[in-house]
């Protein structure tokens, strides 16, 4: 089983730890992405996530379905939020569940790490005197 | 003739002015190479990026697909999810 969400919507982490549970479930890796204060020591303000929404959705699922497919897991659960967040604010969450806690873990490693690469989401860092997209140059 | 839609997103939408989306006419069986360096000419500036990739109907796609009249080509900048 997999659900995957791209919302504006606050992130609950225990809403994806809830789907992800069950008695087949020996353990549950947790990936929660928060937004820091600073980037290379600059201070920032607030990130402004936008995605193009339904490749974004497309490419989770293949994230989701590869995952299970990969490792042996049970569930796994992709929530990621759009627009503008603030410090401590959560954008992602991802959780894996599995009979054994290996498994869990490489999967939900393996989500975050394809995510980064391959979902069209961008997020723009807003400092006090200026902002950036982020990754767009070298 | 085809026509084709475009979306932009991040750093290109702010390279090609603010227009998140945009249409284009081209030859039939033009390739998404000849529409990539249409654009390339139009808007120098994204040259400049890191890495540009393409979406055909919202999925990757390489320079050498032939594209359908309507289309939906996405530029995209490297991502930054997470």
């Amino acid at each position: 089983m997999i659900d995957v969400q791209l919302t504006d919507s606050i992130l609950d982490p225990a809403v994806a730890i809830a789907f992800v549970s069950g008695s087949q479930a020996g353990g549950t890796v947790v990936f929660i992405g928060t937004v820091r204060d600073q980037t290379k020591g600059k201070k920032v303000v607030r990130l402004e996530f936008e995605a193009y929404a339904p490749m974004a959705i497309l490419e989770m699922e293949k994230i989701a379905k590869a995952c299970k497919e990969l490792f042996q897991v049970q569930k796994v659960c992709i929530h990621h939020r759009i627009g503008i967040l603030g410090i401590g604010d959560v954008p992602v969450v991802i959780a894996v569940s599995s009979a054994h806690r290996q498994a869990a873990f490489e999967g939900c490693q393996y989500a975050i790490d394809v995510l980064k690469k391959e979902v069209p989401i961008w997020k723009k860092e807003v400092f006090e005197d200026g902002e950036v997209w982020v990754t767009a140059h070298p | 003739m085809i026509t084709v839609k475009i979306v932009t997103f991040g750093i290109v939408r702010d390279m090609l002015d603010g227009q998140s989306t945009l249409y284009e006419t081209l030859p039939a069986d033009a390739r998404l190479e000849a529409l990539s360096s249409m654009l390339a000419e139009r808007y120098p500036a994204l040259r400049h990026l890191n890495a540009l990739r393409y979406a055909v109907n919202a999925q990757y796609a390489n320079k050498d697909v032939i594209l359908q009249q309507n289309d939906e080509i996405a530029l995209i900048p490297p991502v930054s999810g997470g």
